[in-house]
């Protein structure tokens, strides 16, 4: 027989008890709702601690580690300097066109990881899900802010390619970090969507990659400048700017380069952007109380 | 103040009554679905959804200081409760009011990562479980000394053995220290050293005026622990009271539902009771009863228990005539057997009840007819119970031959 001789507990009390303990009410769900926006700030440790753990993990597993996030951009600049430069002729006034193929691929590599990252992030998290509470929208923030730590070990490759052809960053660099702001909530908006369909339809995420793909070519700043537009008809080059990383994209590269800033596309891109990350969100906040019944 | 309070609590999930039920709808069922669904419409042959009540208008209280033991069978809709009440998932119907942090432990090891270090993982489960980074910086060296792994700080997880891992977990765990705990069997961890520090942690928490809610299979468990009981059956509350009504409650609820008949035989009532003590135990002994009512006259009629262990391993096959060697009379009968103390082992059993003529011709079987659950006693230091079907008190003779060569 195991004897239960239990000892004395300390008298010790945690002293922030003081103002009595929080009261929570639990009922059933309501159709909408507002973003629990003071609790996601109260988890704002987990969300940096499960971007941390990602980048960890994928440092500790992979051979090549953090340089996966260097190889992809710079593979598709050379693809890219072959065939829009070589081959279709594409203008992009002083700047070397690898320089400026690579200045677009990062920010839309932000874009492409720290969706794919979202969207995949609930079914992967399915133990946590079902076994712990805490407001489901940490996770899908948390995986897409690893796209970030891509961003700036990619962003060091830039700096190497901006010496190498002696090109300079001008005042404009100081916006990056609005720039990066803008596309990481753009992505964080359609990344949880995204994440939300994939708790429901499994088969979503066979359809990703794809979609994620068509998105590149669908944005014409990765590869084409800016002004290129003009020779596209009036309709599709308005179409072009309904999507949120044509502006962002263009703002983002001119930033790095220090090339004059589009204002007018950028803020149309980041007004869609905005649209898309409230829709995001609040589907998600609709549905994220049967996750840890669907998963 | 109650520390918690649970209104009318029901949660339903919904079970697709498909033809093949899949785990996981696809978007391409779901578009085929919607593509077919005005010609089955038609054809009147729209799926369903079938209701499942895994609770059903649960309400009771919880005082500061209270350990509250949750009973009842797989399924009655314990881990439900505790999932609701952690926030997990939202109740259906009903509410429930907390006061104070929650933490839960439903699973040993929530948020750990194999890949990463001793270190790393406290923080990141910690801060899974709802604690603040500066909290867990300062608990940090207590943690480490209640789950003994100071030499393993540095080492991923992955390559600890299974009674390190339990530890690390469970004391970060026991140093959230949490208003309410809700327990899910988790105390049922490592070495006997161990569970006795767990269990000495959960009084602890006790005498500090924390609630507790504690989900256990073992009696044993619920008595030493809680203060009160709560026994749930299909998702209701049967049962509320003192531990050992409420244990009482549980092992009388071991009747079969339906019993059978034909026109040979009709059973009337399987009964497993303990000979001593409140409840079914590996030291109560076990009074197995049947009665029921004999159809036939000029027979000979024999009752024959089959006791098998949940995985289906039958224990044993015993049962008498009715009547010593001469046919017997219609009318009601009881049959009446005494399984000794120290006979089975911990762990739920199945009684299948066999009628035969002469032990020749079958006149009436029936499967599971009564259900029981031995509680552990335990032996040896340790509350995990012992291996094997049968748990013997043997005799034990030992003597000393002398020297070696």
């Amino acid at each position: 027989m195991i004897a239960l001789t239990l000892p004395e507990p300390p008298a010790r009390r945690d002293p922030t008890d003081a103002a009595g303990p929080p009261e929570t009410l639990i009922e059933p769900p309501g159709r909408w709702r507002w973003l629990p926006l003071a609790e996601l700030w109260a988890y704002r440790d987990l969300c940096r601690m499960l971007a941390w753990r990602d980048v960890q993990v994928r440092y500790k597993q992979t051979a090549l580690g953090v340089a996966w996030a260097v190889f992809q951009p710079l593979v598709l600049m050379g693809l890219f300097a072959v065939f829009f430069r070589r081959v279709a002729h594409v203008a992009t006034g002083d700047v070397p066109y690898p320089l400026y193929a690579y200045a677009g691929l990062l920010p839309w590599f932000l874009f492409a990881g720290a969706v794919s990252a979202a969207a995949n992030s609930l079914v992967d998290s399915e133990r946590l899900i079902t076994k712990v509470y805490f407001p489901r929208l940490v996770i899908p923030i948390g995986a897409a802010a690893v796209a970030v730590v891509d961003f700036l070990i990619a962003a060091a490759a830039l700096v190497v390619l901006m010496l190498a052809y002696g090109s300079r960053p001008g005042w404009g660099g100081l916006l990056i970090p609005l720039a990066v702001g803008m596309i990481f909530l753009t992505a964080l908006g359609v990344g949880s969507l995204l994440a939300a369909l994939n708790v429901k339809y499994r088969d979503f995420r066979h359809a990703l990659p794809f979609l994620i793909q068509a998105w590149m070519f669908a944005t014409p700043t990765v590869y084409l400048s800016l002004d290129a537009g003009t020779e596209l008809p009036d309709w599709l080059w308005a179409t072009a700017h309904l999507n949120p990383l044509t502006g962002q994209i263009a703002f983002a590269r001119a930033a790095m380069l220090g090339e004059p800033l589009p204002w007018a596309a950028f803020g149309v891109g980041s007004a869609v952007g905005a649209v898309l990350l409230a829709v995001g969100v609040i589907v998600f906040a609709r549905v994220e109380d049967g996750f840890a019944d669907a998963i | 103040m109650a520390a918690i309070v649970v209104e009318n609590l029901s949660k339903r999930y919904r079970i697709a009554r498909t033809a093949e039920r899949v785990a996981y709808r696809t978007l391409r069922d779901d578009l085929a679905a919607l593509a077919t669904w005005p010609a089955r419409r038609l054809r009147g042959r729209i799926d369903r959804a079938e209701d499942f009540w895994a609770l059903r208008d649960v309400s009771f209280e919880v005082q500061p200081g209270e350990v509250i033991g949750l009973i009842g069978r797989n399924g009655a809709g314990k881990s439900t409760l505790l999932k609701v009440v952690s926030r997990i998932t939202k109740p259906t119907a009903g509410r429930v009011r907390l006061r104070g942090r929650v933490g839960s432990l439903l699973e040993v090891g929530a948020g750990f990562h194999p890949e990463l270090t001793g270190r790393e993982n406290i923080y990141l489960s910690g801060v899974v479980l709802g604690m603040r980074r500066v909290e867990i910086a300062r608990k940090f060296d207590e943690i480490v000394a209640f789950a003994e792994v100071e030499k393993f700080l540095d080492v991923p997880v992955k390559r600890y053995s299974s009674g390190m891992f339990m530890r690390l977990a469970f004391a970060v765990m026991a140093h959230l220290e949490p208003e309410i705990l809700l327990v899910d069997e988790v105390l049922a961890v490592g070495d006997a050293a161990f569970q006795k520090k767990c269990l000495g942690k959960v009084g602890e928490l006790m005498r500090s005026g924390r609630s507790i809610i504690l989900v256990t299979h073992a009696a044993a468990t619920a008595q030493k622990l809680c203060t009160r009981a709560i026994l749930l059956d299909a998702g209701r509350v049967t049962s509320v009271g003192p531990v050992r009504d409420v244990l009482a409650a549980y092992s009388a609820s071991a009747l079969p539902t339906e019993l059978g008949g034909n026109e040979n035989i009709r059973v009337l009532a399987v009964r497993a009771e303990p000979v001593a003590g409140e409840s079914i135990a590996v030291d109560s002994g076990i009074r197995l009863t049947v009665d029921f009512e004999c159809r036939v006259k000029a027979r000979v009629v024999d009752c024959t228990l089959e006791v098998s262990t949940g995985d289906g391993i039958v224990v044993f096959h015993a049962g008498t005539f009715l009547t010593e060697s001469e046919p017997c009379d219609e009318g009601l009968y009881r049959v009446t057997t005494h399984v000794p103390p120290h006979t089975l082992n911990a762990g739920d059993y199945h009684v299948r009840l066999i009628f035969g003529q002469a032990r020749k011709i079958l006149l009436f079987g029936q499967d599971s007819v009564c259900r029981f659950e031995v509680a552990n006693v335990p032996v040896y230091g340790t509350l995990t119970p012992l291996p094997g079907v049968l748990r013997p008190n043997l005799a034990w003779r030992v003597e000393y031959l002398g020297r070696c060569g």
